[in-house]
Order: C-alpha cells, then sequence, then structure tokens
C-alpha cells in the first residue's frame, strides 16, 4: 500500500499543491505515490522534480515515467538530504502517517526554501460528531481505516498544525481549507470555521531564519 | 586429457585469440595505469549487439563482473552456455538489441581476450604471471573509454552493470560525467568492505596456496592450480546466495543416497553443488586473473579519490542514475546502495533507487527477477524517450 495515497486524495487537491510551486524551481516530493503530481509539476511548471516513494509499485511507476524517485519514506530518508537542497519539499496527505511528524516537519523546512503540507482535518464536524455522539473513533469516506489497521497514527486538526508550525518556527505564507470536493473555503472566515468545516487543509511555509 | 582438460584448453585460448573483436592498440599509445605501470601494447576484447544509430546516441556499455566477460548475450565460446545477462540484452529485452548498440568489452586484467596475466609479456615472451601490473577499477574504465573513442562514440546513451560491473558504472560517471547519458549501477557500492576484502582474501590465498600455482608461473611451467580455484569459487559462491534461498534449493538433503556415509564424501547435496560449481569455474577462468579481479574490488574507494567525500565524486553531475540493491543481498548490502543515493543527492545528481524484494541474494542480478527487469525497462525506456532515441 501507497502511504501517500492511503487517503485517496482528489485529483484537485494535487491541482491546489501544484498552483502553489513557482515554475523551473526545484522539488522534492515525499510520498510521491505513482508520480502524479510530479509528473504534473515536471509537464506543467518546468520544475527540475524528485521524489520519495515508499512502494516498490509507485517507485516503478515514477520510475518508467522518467521520474527521479527513490524509495525510502519520510521518516528515515529526509535525515541524509542536505540544507537548502530543494526550493519545495512536499508532503501531500502523508504527516498523519509519520512516525516523528514534528522532526519530518522540520527536515522538510530544512531541506527547501519553502515546505508545502497537506493534512487531513481530524477537527471536521463529522469527525467531531462520530467521537461526540457515537464515542466511537470516526470513520469516514476519507479517512476510511478502522482505529486498529490505520497507517494514520498521528492524526491532527487544522488548529494542531497551526500551532506545529510556530513550535518548529516556521511562518505560514499561505494557507487553504477544502471542502470535500476539493473547493476551497472561505478564505476570509475564521480559522475555527475553517477547522469545522475544512476536509483537509494546503499549508505553504518557510522557516523564519 | 579429458573433456576438462580440453575446456581449460579452450579457454587458455580465448586468453590469446579471443572469439569476440579485439582493439588492438601498439606501444604508441600506453595506458597509464593507477599504480604507476605504463600498459603498451593494450589489447581489449568486445562482443557488440545490435547497431550504432546515425546519431551515435544508442551505445549501451555494460559492465561484467568479477568472473564475467564479454558474452553477455551470445553463447559462451567455451562453456556453450547462453550470455550471462540474457534476462537484460536481447530483442524486447530491458537492453533492447533492436534499439540499442550494446557493448561489452572484458576488463583490464581479464581473461577472455582483452590484456591481463595470462597474456604474453612483450618483454620476456612469456605470460606476464604477477608481472603484470596491479589493475583498478579506474584502470579499467580508462581502458574502456579508449574502446568507446575507437567506436566513434562521445557519449554513451547509458553504462550498466552489476557488482563489480556496478563498480565500473560509478567510477565511469565520476571520471567521465559528460560522456554519459544515463548510469545503472546495481548490487554495488563505492567501496568494497572490510568483510568483502576479508573473502575475497580466502579466496586469493586457497589459489596460492595451491603447489601447482608455482608462484603465478604455472603457465610457463605448465601446471594449473585447480583446486585452489576452485577452493576459491566454491567459498564465493556461498556469498552470493542468501541463507534461505540455499536452504529452500538444498536443505539438508543427501546427495544420490539414503543415508550419512560416515566419510568425507560430498553426502550433502549443498557440498555436491559447491564441488560442482568450483570444477565448472576452472574449466572457464584463469587463476591469476582471478587474484587480479578480487585485488581490483579490494581497492576500490571512489570516496578516496575525491578528497574523502563520495558527493565530490558526482558534483554537478547531469547524468540520470538508477541504482538498484537487493533485500537479500549481504553482499553488498542495500545500506551501500543507500551510501550512493545519499552521495548523488548531495551532488545535485538526478536519482532514482529501488530495493527490490527478493530472497535470491547478490546473484539475484543475474537472473530473472519480474521486478527487477520491470523496473530497469522503466528506467531504459524513460531515459531514452528523453535522449530522443526512436
Amino acid at each position: 500500500m501507497s502511504l501517500a495515497r492511503t487517503l485517496a486524495p482528489p485529483r484537485v487537491d494535487l491541482l491546489r499543491v501544484a498552483e502553489l510551486v513557482a515554475p523551473g524551481s526545484r522539488v522534492l516530493d515525499v510520498g510521491c505515490g505513482d508520480g502524479e503530481l510530479l509528473r504534473l509539476l515536471v509537464e506543467q511548471r518546468n520544475v527540475d522534480g524528485r521524489g520519495i516513494e515508499l512502494s516498490q509499485q509507485g517507485v516503478n511507476d515514477c520510475v518508467a515515467k522518467g521520474l527521479s524517485v527513490i524509495q525510502g519514506d519520510a521518516d528515515a530518508d529526509l535525515v541524509d538530504y542536505p540544507n537548502d537542497a530543494f526550493d519545495y519539499v512536499i508532503l501531500s496527505q502523508t504527516l498523519q502517517a509519520t512516525r516523528q511528524p514534528r522532526v519530518v516537519l522540520e527536515h522538510m523546512l530544512r531541506i527547501g526554501g519553502r515546505a508545502i503540507v497537506s493534512v487531513p482535518n481530524f477537527g471536521h464536524w463529522r469527525v467531531r460528531t462520530q467521537i461526540a455522539l457515537l464515542g466511537r473513533m470516526p470513520v469516514t469516506e476519507s479517512l476510511s481505516h478502522s482505529w486498529y489497521d490505520t497507517p494514520n497514527i498521528h492524526f491532527c486538526t487544522i488548529a494542531d498544525f497551526i500551532a506545529l508550525a510556530g513550535e518548529v518556527g516556521a511562518t505560514i505564507d499561505k494557507s487553504a481549507a477544502l471542502d470535500p470536493q476539493g473547493r476551497p473555503l472561505n478564505p476570509i472566515w475564521p480559522k475555527w470555521a475553517w477547522n469545522l468545516l475544512g476536509e483537509q487543509a494546503i499549508f505553504l511555509l518557510h522557516r523564519r531564519r | 586429457m579429458g573433456e576438462a582438460g580440453a575446456f581449460v584448453n579452450g579457454a587458455i585460448a580465448q586468453s590469446v585469440s579471443p572469439d569476440s573483436p579485439t582493439l588492438r592498440l601498439g606501444p604508441g599509445s600506453p595506458l597509464r595505469m593507477d599504480s604507476g605501470a605504463v600498459l603498451a601494447p593494450l589489447t581489449i576484447a568486445y562482443q557488440t549487439y545490435g547497431a550504432l544509430n546515425a546519431a551515435k546516441s544508442n551505445a549501451l556499455l555494460v559492465c561484467h563482473a568479477l568472473t564475467g566477460d564479454q558474452h553477455v548475450g551470445n553463447l559462451h565460446p567455451v562453456t556453450g552456455r547462453p550470455g550471462w545477462w540474457e534476462t537484460m540484452v536481447g530483442p524486447g529485452r530491458p537492453f533492447d538489441t533492436d534499439r540499442f548498440f550494446v557493448i561489452c568489452p572484458n576488463v583490464l586484467g581479464g581473461c577472455m581476450g582483452s590484456t591481463g596475466p595470462a597474456s604474453i609479456n612483450p618483454e620476456t615472451g612469456e605470460p606476464y604471471g604477477l608481472d603484470f601490473p596491479i589493475v583498478t577499477i579506474a584502470d579499467m574504465v580508462r581502458a574502456q573509454a579508449l574502446l568507446i573513442d575507437h567506436l566513434g562514440i562521445d557519449m554513451l546513451f547509458c553504462v550498466a552493470g552489476g557488482s563489480m560491473g556496478g563498480m565500473q558504472v560509478l567510477q565511469w560517471a565520476a571520471t567521465y560525467p559528460d560522456r554519459l547519458f544515463a548510469a545503472l549501477p546495481i548490487a554495488t557500492a563505492t567501496r568494497h568492505s572490510s568483510q568483502n576484502i576479508a573473502f575475497h582474501e580466502v579466496g586469493r590465498q586457497a589459489v596460492m596456496a595451491d603447489p601447482d600455482w608455482r608462484g603465478g608461473r604455472y603457465l610457463v611451467e605448465g601446471t594449473r592450480p585447480a583446486k585452489g580455484l576452485a577452493v576459491a569459487r566454491m567459498a564465493a559462491h556461498i556469498t552470493y546466495l542468501s541463507e534461505t534461498a540455499l536452504h529452500r534449493r538444498f536443505g539438508r538433503n543427501l546427495q544420490d543416497r539414503s543415508a550419512r556415509t560416515f566419510s568425507f564424501d560430498a553426502d550433502f547435496q549443498v557440498e555436491s553443488y559447491l564441488r560442482h560449481q568450483g570444477t565448472i569455474f576452472v574449466e572457464r577462468f584463469d587463476p591469476n586473473s582471478y587474484l587480479y579481479m578480487t585485488r581490483a574490488m579490494d581497492y576500490f574507494d571512489l570516496a578516496a579519490d575525491y578528497g574523502g567525500s563520495l558527493a565530490n565524486a558526482f558534483k554537478d553531475s547531469r547524468t540520470r542514475f538508477c541504482v538498484v540493491s537487493f533485500t537479500s543481498d549481504w553482499l553488498f548490502p542495500t545500506r551501500d546502495s543507500r551510501a550512493i543515493v545519499r552521495a548523488l543527492n548531495a551532488g545535485g545528481a538526478s536519482v532514482s533507487f529501488v530495493e527490490i524484494e527478493t530472497d535470491r541474494g547478490h546473484d539475484a542480478f543475474l537472473l530473472d527477477v519480474p521486478d527487477f527487469v520491470d523496473t530497469t525497462r522503466g528506467f531504459i525506456d524513460a531515459a531514452a524517450r528523453a535522449r530522443g532515441i526512436a
């Protein structure tokens, strides 16, 4: 199973991420799956793209597309990359599946001038309702695993991620919360509303020097 | 002299006049070696498959491993067995000979027609033996570059190889970064580990302990250290397999008998198998050449040649790499490949890395392992598109 695509994000999610990447830049996609986003970036934004992917099938698919992808995962392999090697380091729907999300985020900010992180929002009202009313761990369309077999071991809410960004000394340059159809919520809404209504959120961050 | 003797004669004949094309360079173009020695004349025996295109952009160089040779895709002239990388080379295979011009030279110091310790030393008129200068991986690659020059090729499409062949791939990328578009180092490392040097030393001592080795002068004295070389091969062969694969194939099964014989016969199938491996090896390989090949691998340390930093060896490389390792390979374990990948990343190179799940050990790169073949095909095809090869 591909770590990166355990949540099977809709294509629109990748497009939102791609919009944040400046053309011609150097990009590392961590948990790049079958290389869908990387190929999009290479073809449409002319980036110099690299990837890390855990699954054999995913790596083979990427290599066959001519993409440069290393078999590995965020927890084990980011440490090997030099400082400021990339303009962007992307982690799409994977942070919650890492063993050490904070360390992973710190490495991303060290390796890349910018980090782009998308996370499923555990603060969404459907999730809250299931816990509050049923007293059971939530299983939704986008979070389809039971508690005992989920690869998602470190869930966070939008508010939690914003707090973590502050703790690791990162500045959030852009952010967007998306509804279940991948459409951005109104950016002028307060963050508590995003945290209630956003199914996932995308952040563009950089490290304060 | 029995059938084995005839084979041996065939092998010796191949070292002098091989069943393949040769490049012969005279005294006017000597090869300067890492040891300081200057080698001339120089012969490089090689095979080619397919045709070089008009743009000369489709040449794919295959580098062979310790005991391989140039016969990568044809029946072997001594053993009559299929080419050693038939899973990879041929029409429709990943190294598709309908698309690519595949070149495979016998390495410098080898024994299938390229200049080596069995070749005649022009100063004495006798085989070099131990007077042959110590060969390094870089020397092998320098000699290959002379062949590539001779073939009129500026830039190779790809250089590929496993094990010692992979070392040559890495050396190519470091020495001639502008002469290869893609690189495929497989089951290899940028330096030989202490354990690997140790295994090689056992093999060399086995050869040298054979009274028929005669201080390396066996060709002159008409003897042959077959027993020593066979033991060396038996020990080495174990390192090419995984414990799992060995046990699955042989277990504790007995060989052609129903009970132990309470003797030192080859009671167990695995013993019989190893003895067979030793026997067929000495029929086709020169014992001194085995010493030189193992030494070349032992001396290989790419980082040491670049100020101790592997990243410097690949700095600003524009070659696209695909590094492959196998889960059950304990001779060149995955961590060795990861070290290559780290260095390439640090140097900003374009690199893919795959660890293939298999229990077949180091030798997996020579076998039909579907995931491995698929990865290779995907990498080569994508690189060919990028290079504009039809």
